[in-house]
């Protein structure tokens, strides 16, 4: 058998230190989420949300981030969300989706019916 | 200004009180030992010298273990001078990242990354030939003329040429301390710091 020993990049371990990792619901590329993000203006907060499909999941620990595509008014807009930031206050799952790639790029170069992502039946 | 030895750990980035993500570089600062204290009278001028990284008592010299010997410490593989102003600098005294608080602005100094020998377009910013095409046969990043005629009738000294890039010392002032991990003598600081992951670096006041 072999022996694989796991040693713990320093770099990794100082930061997930000092970024508390949030606990969401998972997805991953293909889903339709809702993100609800924190907005400060003054002293006044609100809450925005943010729905759209996920286009890939990136990176690890404490630089995770994740990008979600919606289309608003016909124009197709891109948001990318620090997994950990403390401004997001929670995540939804409304649909996973059944895709064949981790990165689902080539949805920027679909639009109406084709744009559509199958949705997997548990 | 008092200073430590450290090394690059790496860089993250986290997320300020109003949740902005910011850019971090993560160094290990210390321990620092004094290993010499020079004088005005013996050396003529006053300095600490402090060491930093543990070394195999095997792999020093005699006249280095002598030295390591009179400061009573361990023997150490980067010895660095500073200024003298640090507060009760005595043989022996070890000084720790604590040295450091949040919100401090420091300067860092380190050994960049070599690039070996570069052309003018990545060593100076050149823009080289913005054509690709009317005749630039092959001088698409070529440095073009670098100087006049018979008068001077020579190349000006410091005319910026290729060469060697990268892995010179080079210092960066004013990054921000963000936090100081005081019990694994970590600092992290605002930005990029010169330098590979594991090399040596000088943190300043």
């Amino acid at each position: 058998m072999k022996l694989t020993f796991i040693k713990m990049n320093i770099t990794d371990t100082i930061a997930n230190e000092l970024v508390p990792s949030r606990d969401f619901p998972s997805f991953k590329a293909g889903d339709n989420i809702t993100v609800y993000y924190t907005i400060k203006e003054g002293d006044k907060q609100r809450t925005q949300l943010f729905k759209g499909d996920v286009l890939q999941t990136k990176g690890t620990g404490a630089t995770e981030t994740f990008t979600v595509r919606k289309i608003s008014h016909s124009v197709g807009v891109e948001r990318i969300f620090p997994l950990n930031s403390p401004l997001i206050e929670k995540i939804e799952v409304n649909k996973k989706g059944r895709v064949r790639r981790a990165k689902i790029y080539y949805l920027r170069e679909l639009t109406g019916k084709k744009a559509r992502i199958k949705e997997v039946k548990s | 200004m008092p200073g430590l030895i450290g090394k690059k750990i790496g860089m993250t980035s986290i997320f300020s009180e109003e949740g902005k993500n910011i850019p971090c570089t993560i160094l290990e600062v210390g321990p620092c030992m004094v290993t010499q204290i020079k004088t005005e009278e013996i050396d003529g001028y006053n300095a600490v010298q402090l060491g930093y990284d543990d070394k195999k008592e095997s792999r020093v010299g005699k006249a280095a273990l002598g030295h390591f010997k009179n400061a009573k410490s361990s023997p150490l593989k980067k010895l660095v001078e500073f200024g003298s102003d640090f507060d009760e600098a005595l043989l022996g005294v070890t000084y720790n990242a604590d040295l450091f608080q949040e919100g401090d602005f420091v300067s860092i100094s380190g050994t960049s990354k070599g690039k070996g020998f570069q052309g003018v377009v990545k060593r100076h910013n050149f823009r080289g030939v913005g054509d690709a095409t009317h005749g630039q046969h092959n001088r698409l990043r070529a440095p073009g003329s670098i100087g006049a005629a018979s008068y001077p009738a020579r190349v000006f000294k410091g005319m910026r040429m290729a060469g060697q890039t990268g892995n010179a010392r080079v210092k960066v002032d004013n990054l921000q301390v963000v936090k100081v991990l005081v019990e694994k003598n970590m600092v992290v600081v605002k930005g990029a710091v010169p330098g590979a992951k594991n090399s040596y670096i000088t943190i300043e006041k």
